[in-house]
């Protein structure tokens, strides 16, 4: 198909010239704020060599899922970085509009597949807040020991993955092997390692089994000293120093304007975390610090990753001293099904029971937007209601969506190898970005 | 090696410590103050302003959606330092207007608000990019425009970003498009894999190498023609 | 099936186009032993199959004591590709040309529903199922499959690996799909095969 098109954006080609070929407009000195303003223009034309065309992806092992980066590249050097995505969009907000509330919750799972459990709660809340319920104490408690389980699962993850595409590879099997610790929790409770669909609206798929907590205190206590040895294989080290220090820096301004959000902008020096300043499941009242940087590398964000797990830590120890007994599941027959023995027997909980599976529950009409602070970001689900039991929009607001676009930004002047390490240091999930 | 100053988020005097919501009233409830400061500086742009859930929603004009955006971001007693998000709504009533939402956030005063706009159907839809404001409405806005077909005027580079440029199916999540596309599976397939990966070079990045001499000669024949190459 | 007669005789048919003797037999058996236990694995990992994949990859689940320690990326050094996780139609030239780039013999297992049958994601998006673009040997299901359904799978694959002949010279033919063949369906005439209801099973829900 050949369709005209103009691009309105300042290209290094002003179209084909008279021979035929693209005409080029060399990049020369560039813009105040770009590192190669040093560029030499004075050089004899034979020693300025031409800039290369490179392409890493979609394929590739080091791009953290199908991301596509096409880099213009003078000798090692990248002058500009043009990332491609959508090779893995799969019409998640579509279907969303065809789904009633909780059969939308697998598909939470699979947007940001490394905090599965935590984009479920993000999710529940923002229905809950849609149908204007409050879950039980219970609730509220197991909420915070998923969400923080969820952020060590994913910056276990991000570690594992950031030393392989450094070169360090034994980190990765370290903290998969603390991955399965949590998987074994996850397994215990709801049934499924990874894509766990663990919350309903108006409460958790199921309670916590007896002994759960026993494995956890158990969990608590092997994770530290799994970090410890992390930390002293990467944190001084003179390799993965000299390989990340001075990477990718964002100012703060930066940082802010580009939407960055969670350990990224935080590295950046902006004390920006959803849990203390929106808070949401009582999380002003744990006792627990936000890491922040001052440099805004590469570096920094794996410093306050590390920190973070720390600091998850520490939440779910304070998490399970105060969990409450009680029903876990809020009392309100329109959403929540009833018990099978209920359902089975009595004529009100059948019906309660089969209007709740065909027809699903239905909130008024409204709109919410719940943020949460997702181990990559700000992650929010915007919900738009009609009074159906299907939300007439369904947005999924991704923070790796956001966080990469400032990747072009990040990786000019740099070298080649560093882009990898970039990339690696935004933590991207390219299921949530494409959505 | 530059060392940042910290920025704290809530530095604003006189905030409240921040708590969990509970028992949020469906309507009614505390307003945005930036609500009440943007009826006495823009009057007639905005239009009503709602609180549903205890989120401010106010529904502005969009044709000085741009106007509205840069002054909650530069005016100092608003401070909307960070844009969370840039989307659109389709109702499932044919005769309401789409809605076009900004999601903004305050940091220094800990506020959220959301800027809603109506775009009525039948005609283009056209809505100023807020890209001199904030970057990261960069590719927001672009996949507004892939799936709504939302033109944003004034966005430096509006191409489709989460489907290929040469997507014929239209906007998917217009909801007169059906959920499994417009066309058959086979029909998609074919079009899919007819798209050859290598020819997925913009103009823009074919210029920048030898690469040009390399190409097919068919395809050296169609970028000639002023065919553009998808992304 | 009824009462029958009980067979008197044992019948067996012999391919009188099998000509493998004692020695090809032996050579069989050895490539294939070899081949089957070091199978280099292309990960062609997209979404959650693929952190389940990692997973099998690490320590608890150790897919290096099936010989597939090494992960080809490179397709043109990997025997199997793990299709893992969903394809999107934009993906699926990818597919398509990684699966061309990699040399006999190669072999494909699909990971998870979504690569076998496009899973949950039956809209507009994502081809439903990757035996539409390339030939699959083993289809793992599961939502991302455990890795002890991913080993099976591996394990399923040896077992197909050994049954391979060198005798059978059609069995690493590589066809393209060729519009003059009389076996090609065009597009057109698939749409008008699979009506009323299209091309998908759950045509009939849409809406739903």
């Amino acid at each position: 198909m050949a369709t005209t098109r103009t691009i309105e954006v300042e290209l290094s080609t002003t179209g084909l010239g008279a021979d035929g070929k693209p005409q080029r407009v060399p990049l020369v000195a560039g813009d105040a704020g770009s590192r190669f303003a040093h560029a030499p223009t004075d050089i004899e034309s034979d020693l300025v060599g031409e800039h290369m065309l490179i392409n890493i992806g979609p394929q590739h092992p080091a791009t953290h899922g199908v991301l596509r980066l096409v880099l213009e590249l003078d000798g090692e050097t990248v002058v500009r970085c043009i990332p491609h995505i959508g090779y893995l969009h799969c019409g998640f907000e579509k279907i969303g509009e065809y789904r009633q509330y909780n059969q939308i919750i697998p598909w939470t799972d699979r947007d940001d597949y490394l905090n599965c459990i935590g984009n479920n709660i993000a999710f529940a809340l923002g229905a809950e807040r849609l149908f204007g319920i409050e879950i039980t104490p219970r609730c509220i408690v197991l909420r915070v020991i998923a969400m923080e389980l969820s952020r060590i699962s994913s910056h276990l993850v991000w570690m594992g993955t950031t030393g392989i595409d450094i070169g360090a590879f034994t980190p990765f099997l370290w903290s998969f092997q603390e991955r399965e610790n949590i998987y074994n929790l996850l397994e215990g409770w709801v049934g499924a390692r990874l894509t766990t669909s663990a919350t309903r609206v108006g409460g958790m798929a199921a309670d916590i089994p007896d002994g759960w907590l026993d494995g956890l205190h158990a969990f608590m206590r092997s994770l530290p000293k799994t970090l410890d040895e992390c930390d002293r294989m990467l944190t001084r080290n003179g390799i993965w120093v000299g390989r990340t220090v001075g990477l990718g820096v964002m100012t703060p301004e930066e940082a802010l304007n580009y939407g960055l959000s969670g350990p990224m902008i935080r590295a950046s020096g902006v004390a920006y975390d959803v849990r203390k300043d929106f808070p949401y499941l009582d999380y002003e009242t744990y006792d627990f610090e936000v890491p922040v940087g001052t440099s805004g590398d590469v570096y920094d964000r794996y410093l306050v990753r590390m920190e973070e797990m720390r600091q998850s830590v520490r939440i779910i120890e304070q998490a399970i001293t105060r969990l409450p007994d009680g029903p876990v599941n809020v009392d309100d027959p329109r959403v929540i099904l009833p018990p099978k023995h209920k359902a089975t027997s009595e004529m009100e909980s059948m019906i309660h029971h089969f209007k709740n599976v065909m027809e699903g529950p239905r909130p008024p009409v409204g709109e919410s937007y719940v943020a949460v602070e997702s181990p990559k970001g700000e992650k929010g689900y915007y919900m738009v209601s009609d009074g159906t039991s299907k939300p007439v929009r369904w947005r999924i607001r991704p923070p790796s969506f956001v966080n990469l676009s400032a990747i072009p930004k990040m990786v000019e002047g740099h070298l080649l190898s560093d882009v990898i390490a970039i990339n690696a240091s935004i933590d991207i999930v390219m299921g949530e970005i494409d959505r | 090696m530059s060392v940042f100053q910290i920025v704290q988020a809530g530095t604003a005097p006189g905030l409240p410590e921040p708590v969990s919501p509970r028992n949020v009233p469906h309507r009614g409830g505390d307003a945005n103050p930036s609500a009440e400061a943007l009826k006495l500086r823009f009057g007639g742009a905005v239009s009503r302003v709602d609180v549903v859930w205890g989120e401010t929603a106010v529904t502005i004009d969009v044709a000085r959606a741009l106007e509205i955006v840069q002054w909650l971001h530069d005016d100092e007693t608003q401070s909307y330092e960070y844009l969370v998000d840039v989307t659109a709504v389709e109702f499932r009533d044919r005769d309401q207007p789409m809605e076009m939402i900004w999601h903004l956030r305050s940091i220094k005063y800990r506020r959220f608000l959301r800027l809603k706009a109506q775009l009525p159907k039948g005609k283009p839809m056209h809505v100023p990019s807020i890209c001199p404001v904030y970057k990261s409405a960069d590719w927001l806005e672009r996949e507004c425009y892939d799936m709504f077909g939302i033109t944003f005027d004034g966005h430096p580079d509006l191409r489709r970003i989460l489907l290929w440029e040469q997507y014929a199916e239209g906007f998917p999540l217009r909801k007169d498009f059906p959920l499994r596309g417009r066309f058959s599976r086979a029909e998609q397939l074919r079009q899919a894999l007819a798209a050859n990966p290598e020819a997925r070079y913009s103009m823009e990045e074919l210029a920048i190498a030898d690469a040009f001499e390399e190409l097919p000669l068919d395809m050296r024949a169609r970028i000639k023609g002023g065919e553009s190459t998808g992304e | 099936m009824g009462l029958t007669a009980p067979a008197k005789s044992h019948v067996v048919s012999i391919d009188p186009a099998n000509t493998d003797s004692w020695m090809t037999t032996r050579l069989d058996f050895l490539v294939n032993w070899g081949r089957a236990n070091s199978l280099w694995p292309m990960p062609f990992g997209t979404a959650c199959c693929a952190i389940e994949f990692m997973a099998s990859a690490a320590s608890k689940f150790d897919l290096a004591r099936f010989g597939m320690e090494r992960m080809g990326y490179s397709p043109r050094q990997a025997d199997v590709l793990i299709c893992a996780g969903r394809v999107p139609f934009k993906l699926a030239p990818v597919l398509r040309r990684i699966w061309q780039q990699m040399p006999q013999p190669k072999w494909a297992i699909s990971m998870g529903a979504c690569a076998s049958t496009g899973g949950m994601f039956d809209n507009y998006a994502v081809v439903q199922g990757i035996d539409t673009i390339i030939p699959v040997d083993v289809y793992v299901p599961g939502c991302p499959p455990r890795p002890e359904a991913l080993i099976y799978g591996i394990m399923m694959l040896q077992k197909k690996v050994m049954k391979d002949r060198m005798g059978d010279t059609a069995a690493r033919d590589e066809m393209e799909p060729d519009p003059k063949s009389q076996f090609y369906i065009p597009a057109t005439l698939v749409d008008e095969l699979s009506e009323p209801f299209g091309n998908s099973v759950q045509q009939t829900r849409s809406g739903m």
